[in-house]
């Protein structure tokens, strides 16, 4: 007898969808496709590439992108830890040419949005339908006296991924036994919240081993931060935070943790109420939207406002601006809240160039810090749009930290599905 | 003649019958007000991979899920009735008929595996295991059916739900712990790894 089951009700129904929908829409030529072009090659540019062509195969789509490699900022900090090798957070970009990205190796230097043109350093310019901007986050060098790009060689921000951390990770390993590394954090908004303090444990986890007695100090412009009780709580169980013995100390803004000046030839760092000096400086600096927002006038204020149904710029129509540099609010500027823009995104100009409506959108962001070999942490959140005040808001009942006192069992499997999370995140945008 | 009867009749009528059940998997979606199905899937691929296949080394595969398993664990995960680390939290974002739709999506989805690092002598007790306790519900080895997919999961999720299984933390199926029990009374602690082994090794 010929069984049918639900299974085979499934491969069936799947098989034949792709089928129809091939005989429905015979593949158009290539030359009357719309074109889009995405600017810059982070995680949002890259999963709205790769989102584009396989929501519509027929797209042409260019991906423009400074550097030939994608060295992923998420799991820097375990490089520094020496958990990991600069190396397998590097990334090129194969597979989304496999997927029929054209990739351009090049600067930008605007978007001109009435010609619908990118302008480039050295490849010309290149017109669009629809253009994506993802150009992450830039420093604000005014912020700190004595602290700029130069200075940032020798005392990295390592806020981009790339050699300032490796130039951190040797520093670390060269300092003296009970050496003192100062971690200057950022106000808000920046990319990565939860990043300065997560780096603080990871680089407690390779000192921890190697040179027991070293100090980590964070200064903080701000009272509180991103996954706060976790942090104190994983930092005491783990490195006697908060004890005469602690690896980890925190100032913040009401401790007079706000620096303003840092002297590079001493490294002495001015802060509100007394200075600091240390063997290793790390500065994050505030941030505000890449260079390219700006000089493509896609910036009210620091960042880009966006409809947030679709993530098309306020200021320039068919202009997308995803991830960092965009207002966001209420997501925080992460590696999952810009692979999830950039669907979002992706979604809303295919439905476009088929003059259909974008949809109801939907985000999701999760986020971990692994904090030692086997203690790991996560935020979640899956958010909703309200349209009348144009705000992406978190689900109420749903999301939120990882439980406080969880078991060492738990805390260990957040550790493997951060791992996850990264593998996945990489192989969704790259692979 | 009951419907599903006469469409399997002749070569005519498998094409009728392929057609409805074509419009049948897109009805749920058609159906849906708010974010589509596929809408509400994409947001998953971070952890769980594009479409559902996750490169691991952990998060499981949710492609070519029986649609019922899908919304059975989104249910307990919602109701805080299933040990997570950070499902508990997600799952409560979304209404049943966005589970529902999200669940038709990767059923649909095919299923790509990756080769794991497994112990051969391990695997092969495993399959012998798994031939004379589980293949009855886990049929094919433990390919994707209505009792999950275990062929070619990720081993550490396979490991999580056992131990969550076993010590209580995850409501454990009266004849499914009275089969692990016979596996462990055969293999003792070699048991449980032993299938792992085994399902870690399809691919």
């Amino acid at each position: 007898m010929n069984k049918f089951n639900r299974r085979d009700f499934i491969r069936m129904g799947g098989g034949l969808t792709l089928a129809s929908s091939s005989l429905l829409f015979p593949t158009l030529a290539l030359a009357n496709s719309p074109r889009v072009v995405i600017v810059g090659g982070g995680v949002g540019g890259s999963t709205a590439a790769k989102y584009l062509r396989k929501l519509n195969p027929n797209l042409k789509v260019t991906l423009i992108e400074g550097k030939k490699e994608y060295t992923s900022c998420f799991m820097s900090n375990e490089v520094l830890s020496g958990d990991r090798t600069i190396d397998s957070i590097t990334f090129d970009y194969a597979g989304l040419k496999r997927h029929g990205v054209e990739i351009v190796i090049d600067r930008v230097t605007a978007i001109e949005p009435t010609n619908k043109q990118v302008a480039t350093v050295d490849s010309g310019t290149f017109d669009y339908d629809a253009c994506v901007v993802s150009p992450g986050v830039d420093f604000k060098w005014e912020a700190i006296e004595g602290y700029d790009a130069e200075v940032a060689e020798t005392i990295p921000h390592a806020w981009f991924a790339g050699p300032q951390t490796v130039t951190l990770r040797r520093q670390i390993e060269s300092m003296p036994e009970g050496g003192r590394v100062i971690i200057v954090a950022p106000p808000n908004p920046y990319k990565c919240p939860p990043g300065p303090y997560e780096r603080a444990a990871q680089i407690a986890m390779y000192c921890k081993h190697h040179k027991p007695r070293a100090k980590i100090l964070i200064l903080d412009p701000k009272d509180a931060f991103s996954k706060q009780g976790l942090f104190r709580q994983g930092w005491s169980q783990l490195y006697g935070f908060g004890t005469e013995n602690a690896m980890i100390e925190w100032v913040g803004a009401a401790g007079g943790g706000t620096v303003e000046e840092l002297d590079p030839s001493t490294r002495t760092l001015q802060a509100e109420i007394e200075e600091f000096t240390a063997d290793v400086i790390n500065i994050i600096p505030p941030q505000k939207a890449g260079k390219v927002a700006f000089a493509s006038d896609l910036v009210e204020g620091d960042w880009c406002p966006v409809n947030k149904r679709t993530f098309e710029s306020k200021r320039h129509p068919d202009v997308y601006v995803l991830g960092d540099a965009s207002s966001a609010a209420k997501m925080p500027k992460s590696a999952y809240a810009a692979n999830s823009q950039a669907k979002v995104a992706a979604a809303a100009i295919v439905a476009k160039f088929n003059g259909a409506d974008p949809g109801d959108p939907t985000f999701v962001n999760t986020c971990y810090s692994i904090l030692g070999e086997a203690h790991g942490i996560s935020v979640a959140a899956v958010y909703t749009l309200d349209e009348a005040t144009n705000t992406i808001l978190p689900i109420k009942g749903a999301g939120g930290l990882s439980p406080m006192d969880a078991s060492a069992e738990q805390r260990k499997r957040e550790v493997s599905f951060a791992h996850s999370w990264f593998k996945n995140v990489i192989n969704d945008m790259l692979g | 003649m009951g419907a599903e009867k006469m469409m399997r009749n002749d070569k005519m009528s498998n094409k009728v019958r392929n057609l409805l059940l074509a419009l049948l998997v897109l009805l749920p979606s058609a159906a849906l007000s708010g974010p589509s199905g596929q809408a509400l899937a994409f947001t998953c691929a971070g952890c769980h991979g594009t479409d559902g296949s996750s490169v691991g080394p952990s998060s499981p595969s949710i492609a070519a899920m029986d649609p019922d398993v899908f919304i059975d664990a989104m249910e307990a995960y919602k109701r805080d009735q299933r040990n997570a680390t950070i499902m508990n939290r997600i799952a409560k974002g979304y209404s049943d008929e966005q589970i529902k739709a999200m669940a038709w999506f990767f059923a649909k989805q095919e299923l790509r595996l990756h080769a794991q690092k497994t112990d051969q002598q391990l695997a092969e007790l495993g399959e012998k295991l798994h031939h004379s306790h589980c293949e009855k519900c886990h049929e094919e080895g433990g390919r994707p059916s209505d009792s999950g997919t275990l062929a070619g999961q990720w081993m550490p999720y396979l490991d999580y739900s056992m131990q969550d299984f076993i010590d209580g933390r995850r409501p454990y199926p009266r004849k499914m712990k009275r089969k692990v029990d016979a596996a462990i009374k055969e293999l003792g602690e070699q048991a449980v790894p032993a299938l792992i082994h085994y399902y870690g090794s399809q691919h």
